[in-house]
């Protein structure tokens, strides 16, 4: 049993957690909810006393009616990876690149002093082999690089449970993975929580992935908790307004008016899209991967068309052939009747704009919001009232004119895709390309640039291609879906049809593995958020 | 890895073979005659003529070119103009000191460097890095025959541990040799361990940050441990690059300290041959040295393999 009492944190004088208290008991899975920046990693690093330099922490921490030795390194390296162990988000990097697994499951074990080397390592294999990784296709000699995103996540849950602890803290643990993926991998958390009776502090911003695991969820809102108590209850209750909130923003659909016309604005026809491998011999070809191979579809004006897949579909290679940044090894792509290629004109270029994931990343971080939204007039040549037209499309997305003069670290996640829509709105495209545009939001922000692309495509009449991994997202968006596999578009049709009655297996089983929300535990609520 | 390997090593094939280009097309085709060149401006015409037929410059540039590598590949570098002897002598003469002294002045500065910039990194911010950073500053900043000079005038004229300069020869015993070449070495390794002390400190630091020590504390290792254990081995590689560079550098680039100490090392030797304007020696002694350090590069090629994993399927 663990126990959190009136845990308060402050990292260089700012309160991160005030009076925390909550309870994991053996066997038992407690979801932690609530979105970025409201404390729940920092709860989670408290209790491993693996804080950043400069936290102050204030009230008891217990793992069985003992106080955990917080401040004692020593005594903590003892119960870390023995009795209490954490996984994290990032699977990709959360294992040494030149360390083989073996050695890094083993590892927990030497240094612990529960085996020797070549009892380690045996132990080792078993552990991996326990959470899907047998020994003929995962030996002990494989370095994470050889290793998929959910077999890395499997290495790290191998490691951390190797000595049966009693609490495991999940931090994110299926965030950066595929739907299928995940409903993978938190079966196998499932699975090992009841076998070994280890207590699991589930943190996740995904309340539908909570309502499939835990016994008890606690919601966090900017240090503290506002509400927890059994699952079931507190979703049926939500006595709390802020779990409403995040309630209401997750199953957010925004309101749409249908402008689709019969004119065709994109048509994509046979698209073949070619990789050269790494050459296995020095002379000779090098051998090729497909990583699109002959996608046709045709997007309308004025339509949203949704683009699902799971990471290394192909999806993203297809939208860079559809932005005419890479070229095509077969088939075409017509925007408007013109052929879009890398050497298209740039004024083309104009009619087709896109929004990618990271609006932080995709922005010179030492440009004015000003500089940074004309900057697409460099395809048409500046108009002498840019600055205006400026002013105009950042007051489109709902940001005021005093924004202009100010730096992209000045602004909010959500703010800042706001920006990205105003830049790739100024030239008044036909086409936006959205590229997993909101999965980087918290929900509630989330819905809020839901309802903005809503809105303007009601009024500008604007054609979007959504791409996302987010199945829920693009069924509140998209009129037509397509559904993507191994380069291949098994399925499409009118979105409505294709989540209702999919036709393709692969789309079945995406559907079946995005974690939901039991339906009955809805009724209390509102009818308005039935789906 | 042999594939690696194997593509490392045409690489390396292809580089002195380009390299050998540059030094003879730089030598043999720059506007002016390479005998009346290295005779000077008062030079007989038949003086000129006579150098002209010792040198085989009155052949073709193609038959000169051949010559000049056929003779190298079969240990046959010419004949020094004012030596008057084989350049070959000459130059494994000056290996015998240049070599030890750069590899004695590597290890010095490798052995510094690691420990003090795992100190700084894991004290980041605490007195011992904040006196770590500043000794280095001052180690990059002040010339290496400064420091050449003070050790000369503590060790060798006041304490008298050392002799202030000459090298005895490999003759006189290994202690010997090693012992007249450890202050030329310090003061080689003084300059260089404080730039790799940098590096290590920082790249450290950055590997401190990576997901995979937390994963590592997580499992129970101590700092230290995770330190030793998972960062370590990441983080020397950006310092292997730097050894690389640096062991070329100490090679040919000893010659300020070289005169310093009186020893007949090979920077000495071309710096000799430039000003005596004996182009044989130079371009021997040049593509000496460049093949000197296309070899270190492929080592360290070799090393990033071995130290990380992912470059093995790769080339």
């Amino acid at each position: 049993m663990i126990s959190i009492r009136n845990l308060s944190l402050s990292i260089h004088g700012s309160q991160i957690l005030r009076d925390v208290d909550l309870e994991i008991a053996p066997g038992q899975v407690v979801g932690l909810v609530g979105e970025s920046g409201s404390g729940k990693s920092m709860t989670a690093l408290a209790l491993m006393d693996l804080l950043p330099r400069g936290a102050k922490v204030a009230g008891e921490m217990d793992i069985d009616g003992a106080p955990l030795p917080h401040g004692d390194d020593k005594a903590m390296c003892a119960l870390r990876g023995n009795r209490m162990s954490m996984i994290f988000q990032e699977p990709m990097s959360a294992l040494n690149p030149v360390k083989t697994i073996g050695e890094q499951v083993a590892e927990t074990l030497i240094i612990h002093g529960q085996a020797a080397r070549a009892g380690a390592m045996e132990i080792a294999a078993q552990k991996l082999t326990r959470v899907g990784l047998p020994q003929d296709k995962f030996p002990l000699d494989r370095y994470p690089h050889e290793l998929s995103g959910g077999q890395r996540q499997r290495v790290c849950i191998a490691l951390a449970v190797a000595l049966h602890p009693d609490l495991l803290i999940a931090d994110e643990p299926t965030t950066a993975l595929d739907v299928t993926t995940q409903a993978q991998i938190l079966d196998l958390l499932k699975e090992l929580v009841a076998e070994a009776q280890m207590g699991l502090l589930l943190i996740t911003h995904d309340l539908a992935v909570v309502a499939g695991m835990a016994d008890h969820v606690a919601v966090m809102k900017s240090g503290e908790i506002v509400e927890q108590g059994p699952t079931e209850a507190l979703f049926r209750g939500m006595a709390h307004p802020y779990t409403r909130a995040l309630f209401n923003a997750s199953k957010h659909h925004p309101e749409r008016t249908d402008k689709v016309t019969d004119a065709p604005l994109l048509q994509v026809t046979e698209a073949v899209r070619d990789y050269a491998l790494p050459r296995t011999s020095l002379f000779g070809p090098a051998p090729k991967f497909r990583a699109v191979g002959g996608v046709s579809f045709t997007l309308k004006k004025g339509e949203s068309l949704g683009l699902v897949g799971e990471s290394g579909c192909g999806k993203s290679t297809l939208t860079r052939a559809i932005l005419g940044l890479e070229p095509l090894q077969g088939g075409e792509i017509l925007l408007n009747g013109q052929p879009v290629t890398p050497k298209m004109a740039p004024k083309r270029r104009a009619g087709l704009q896109v929004v990618f994931q990271d609006p932080y990343g995709s922005f010179n971080p030492r440009w004015t919001v000003e500089r940074l939204v004309a900057e697409p007039f460099h395809l048409t040549g500046r108009p002498d009232d840019w600055r205006n037209r400026v002013r105009a499309v950042l007051d489109d997305v709902g940001l005021d004119a005093d924004t202009m003069h100010r730096y992209p670290h000045e602004f909010s996640g959500g703010q800042r895709q706001r920006i990205a829509i105003a830049r790739a709105l100024i030239l008044e495209p036909e086409l936006l390309v959205l590229d997993e545009a909101v999965s980087a939001l918290d929900v509630s922000v989330r819905a809020q640039i839901l309802d903005l692309l809503a809105d303007l495509q009601a009024r500008r009449g604007l054609a979007y291609l959504f791409i996302s991994h987010d199945l829920g997202v693009v069924r509140g968006i998209t009129d037509r879906v397509l559904v993507m596999r191994a380069g291949e578009i098994v399925e499409q049709g009118d979105t409505r049809d294709v989540f209702s009655a999919p036709q393709h297996p692969y789309t079945n089983s995406l559907i079946g593995a995005a974690p939901v929300i039991p339906s009955a535990w809805q009724e209390a609520q509102d009818g308005q958020f039935m789906v | 890895m042999l594939r690696y390997i194997l593509i490392r090593a045409l690489s390396l094939g292809l580089s002195l073979v380009v390299a050998s280009w540059v030094i003879f097309a730089m030598i043999e085709v720059v506007p002016g005659d390479p005998a009346s060149f290295m005779l000077g401006l008062n030079a007989q015409p038949d003086t000129v003529a006579a150098l002209r037929a010792e040198l085989g410059l009155n052949g073709s540039f193609l038959t000169r070119y051949l010559g000049w590598i056929g003779g190298m590949l079969s240990g046959d570098f010419g004949t020094s103009y004012t030596y008057r002897v084989a350049v070959s002598e000459l130059v494994l003469e000056r290996v015998q000191v240049s070599l030890p002294l750069a590899l004695y002045a590597l290890i010095l500065s490798t052995l510094i460097a690691v420990p003090v910039g795992m100190i700084a990194a894991s004290r980041r911010g605490g007195m011992a890095d904040f006196g770590i950073m500043g000794a280095t500053q001052l180690g990059v900043a002040v010339p290496n025959f400064w420091f050449a000079m003070l050790l000369v005038l503590v060790f060798a004229i006041q304490l008298r541990w050392f002799s202030a300069g000459g090298f005895p020869g490999w003759d006189a015993g290994l202690f010997a040799g090693f012992k007249a070449l450890t202050l030329p070495a310090i003061a080689l390794a003084l300059p260089q361990a404080s730039i790799l002390a940098r590096i290590m400190r920082s790249s450290l630091l950055e590997t401190l940050h990576q997901d995979y020590i937390r994963t590592a504390r997580a499992k129970g290792l101590s700092m230290g441990q995770a330190t030793r254990r998972h960062a370590l081995r990441n983080a020397l590689i950006p310092v292997l690059t730097i050894i690389g560079l640096q062991f070329s550098f100490l090679l040919a680039g000893a010659i300020i300290i070289e005169n310093v100490f009186f020893l007949p090392g090979l920077g000495r030797l071309i710096f000799q041959a430039i000003t005596q304007r004996d182009l044989v020696v130079v371009e021997s002694v040049v593509m000496l040295l460049v093949f000197a350090v296309i070899l270190v590069t492929f080592l360290v090629d070799i090393t990033y393999a071995l130290v990380d994993p992912r470059l093995r399927r790769r080339a």
